[in-house]
């Protein structure tokens, strides 16, 4: 039982597994609603990639703020987004985050700190360093997060926003979530560096940073480390944590470019749940705790899902809502 | 009673704004040390310090982002972006991120920001130091358009684009730098919206903005005085909000009306104008609407090139003078 006084300890490993459950079994369940064509439009799931936002949710304060790309499921609930705000947005109706006004690539939710998920890839770091530098302004001590994937790191955008998150040393961490292809393409093929983000880094005077993005434990210890970093005043980090997606770039995406005994040997060997459930075991947590939560989770999808379908469809006033500030779209008297 | 350049306008209402409210943060290139590369921002680094007004790099992605990311969570910053040419370089952030957050996240975000930039033509710089863009901010839901044609109204948008809840992008134009006026009182509120009926008239009207409202005022004064025309000249100042109450009224005392624009042709703003005047007023036109423009091409460099391209005070006299004549 001693194991369980390691440097992450039992009660910070049910929140970890409750992440895990919560960001695996709610992807989960919007591919089945795609199935049932009750999600339209296009989707980014993050199956296979939820410890890195999982750790993340874990070590974050209420105060502080996250950036999302679009593949941005996770990272939302992951800050506590109520599951129906999330299911509900991408099914298109008044109970979703936004009313259905943004969709699955854009998820916000303001009030648990997810500033946005933004789909032009790059865009939302020099953004992020905004919340950054208003918090540094301001001497708040909350620190943003920012979450990005491989592809990323060869648009000018991630380059710019480094330079100044450096350069004004504001409290930031920004997280490459390197699954090894940049959509469609591997991402060694298309980058001049081994390692797209960490290689980087010493450019903008930053640590060499490179983790384990599907060992929970692991993205706990350096999550912990870089958000204590930033919020003493210390900086930004830029952390690249090595990850696979289960499923294609996008809903449209068979993912045949990728050679099947790499694809299986990921789910099979390295998916984060089966590791950290076998993590707890080890440390001695009582399985019936880890399975009691797993059917807790899956019950309270269930009814998250019927909160969604009984959700009314969103009025028509919304398409003419909330271009201003004023709650309007006019542009003359 | 002071005598104000409209560059000394731009950081006299800057400073005026950041003395009222620290919320107020300001940065770009080369505005803190160097006073910025037109001397619109001279003393406001040395006033305001280092942590409100912030040299940047070369980097006008970080820039607009830092300014949208500051303006989500409360701050209100005013952003340079040292030629509009460089807007392209930037466009994503204002285009898609800037002006579309508010809507996409239903309202949860608001953006209070200025993005001031120099634009237009007159000092020879070639295509890529000399457009006029403001055309490209009309066209995208989201954005408010605002371009002052002399240093009081520098002051009086400057003011309420800063207190205004909505991103607003402010087109200073570069010719009118050196301009002087008499300024009495500097504390300026010109609310967004509301255009300037520069000279009154009823044989025909201008509807104008930037450096051609001051081109087409002289051109009127000339108009008026060699041939007895009386043309109103409404400078709209800011494009979106639009004016159309005072382009309407303005519009129904001649049925004459030209459009004076420093953009090349296709899709300039007074193509929409022009599209809501036929709508509108149909049956109060005595002619066709004239729009007198930039050709449609990029902006050539030497003087003689330049200065026959945009629209000039003879030409916008002699097309009126014409367009009468024909009648």
């Amino acid at each position: 039982m001693e194991k369980l006084n390691d440097d992450v300890g039992e009660s910070i490993r049910l929140e970890l597994w409750k992440q895990l459950l919560t960001l695996r079994l709610v992807e989960k369940k919007a591919y089945d609603l795609f199935l049932q064509n009750l999600i339209k439009g296009t989707s980014h799931l993050a199956l296979g990639q939820e410890a890195i936002g999982g750790a993340f949710g874990v070590v974050l304060e209420k105060k502080d703020y996250t950036f999302c790309t679009y593949r941005g499921h996770a990272h939302t609930l992951s800050r506590g987004a109520s599951i129906e705000g999330v299911l509900g947005e991408l099914m298109g109706r008044e109970c979703g985050l936004m009313s259905g006004k943004g969709g699955s690539m854009h998820l916000t939710d303001v009030k648990n700190g997810v500033m946005g998920s933004y789909a032009i890839v790059g865009a939302h770091l020099p953004i992020a360093n905004g919340t950054a530098w208003a918090s540094q302004y301001n001497n708040t001590g909350a620190v943003t997060t920012c979450f990005f994937g491989d592809g990323t790191t060869n648009i000018g955008a991630f380059h710019e926003a480094l330079n100044l998150a450096k350069i004004w040393k504001l409290p930031i961490v920004f997280v490459c979530e390197n699954n090894l292809y940049m959509e469609y393409t591997p991402i060694g093929d298309v980058t001049a560096v081994e390692h797209p983000a960490a290689d980087r880094a010493s450019s903008y005077g930053m640590e060499k940073i490179i983790v384990d993005g599907n060992d929970a434990d692991e993205m706990y210890r350096v999550a912990k480390r870089t958000v204590e970093k930033a919020r003493k005043g210390e900086g930004p980090s830029l952390i690249e944590a090595k990850t696979y997606r289960h499923s294609g770039h996008s809903r449209a995406d068979p993912a045949k470019y990728r050679p099947k005994e790499e694809a299986e040997d990921w789910i099979n060997n390295k998916d984060p749940i089966k590791i950290y459930r076998q993590r707890m075991l080890d440390f001695g947590i009582n399985e019936t705790i880890i399975t009691s939560m797993e059917n807790d989770m899956k019950e309270k999808i269930e009814q998250a899902t019927e909160v969604c379908k009984k959700s009314s469809i969103p009025s028509l006033d919304l398409i003419h809502k909330d271009v201003w500030a004023n709650g309007g779209s006019e542009w003359h008297n | 009673m002071a005598q104000l350049t409209y560059r000394n306008a731009v950081s006299l209402s800057i400073a005026q704004c950041m003395r009222k409210d620290d919320k107020v943060l300001f940065l770009g290139e080369d505005i803190g040390d160097a006073g910025g590369v037109f001397k619109a921002t001279v003393g406001l680094l040395k006033e305001f310090g280092p942590t409100r007004v912030k040299d940047t790099p070369i980097s006008e992605q970080a820039i607009l982002g830092a300014a949208m990311g500051a303006s989500m969570v409360g701050l209100k910053p005013i952003a340079e972006i040292m030629f509009s040419d460089f807007l392209a370089v930037c466009w994503d952030i204002v285009a898609n991120e800037i002006a579309k957050t508010r809507y996409m996240s239903n309202g949860q975000i608001t953006l209070p920001l200025v993005i001031r930039t120099a634009n237009g033509a007159g000092s020879k710089f070639g295509a890529q130091h000399s457009q006029s863009l403001e055309n490209w901010s009309m066209a995208v839901p989201g954005l408010k358009v605002v371009a002052p044609s002399n240093p009081s109204d520098v002051i009086g948008l400057m003011t309420a684009a800063v207190a205004d809840p909505d991103p607003v992008i402010f087109y200073e134009h570069k010719s009118l730098y050196p301009m002087k006026e008499e300024i009495e009182n500097t504390d300026l509120f010109i609310n967004l919206g509301e255009a300037n009926i520069m000279l009154q008239g009823n044989d025909a009207c201008i509807i104008s903005l930037g450096l051609m409202a001051q081109r087409s005022k002289e051109a009127a004064l000339i108009l008026k005085e060699k041939y007895n025309i009386a043309v109103s000249v409404v400078d709209l100042r800011t494009l979106v909000p639009l004016d159309l109450q005072t382009i309407i009224r303005e519009v129904k005392k001649s049925g004459l009306v030209f459009t004076v624009e420093e953009n090349p042709r296709l899709c300039g703003w007074g193509a929409e104008v022009s599209s809501i005047i036929v709508e509108k007023l149909f049956h109060n036109l005595k002619g066709p609407i004239i729009r007198i423009t930039t050709p449609h091409i990029p902006l050539p460099s030497a003087d003689i090139l330049e200065d026959n391209t945009i629209p000039t005070v003879q030409r916008i006299v002699d097309t009126i003078l014409d367009t009468i004549k024909k009648g």
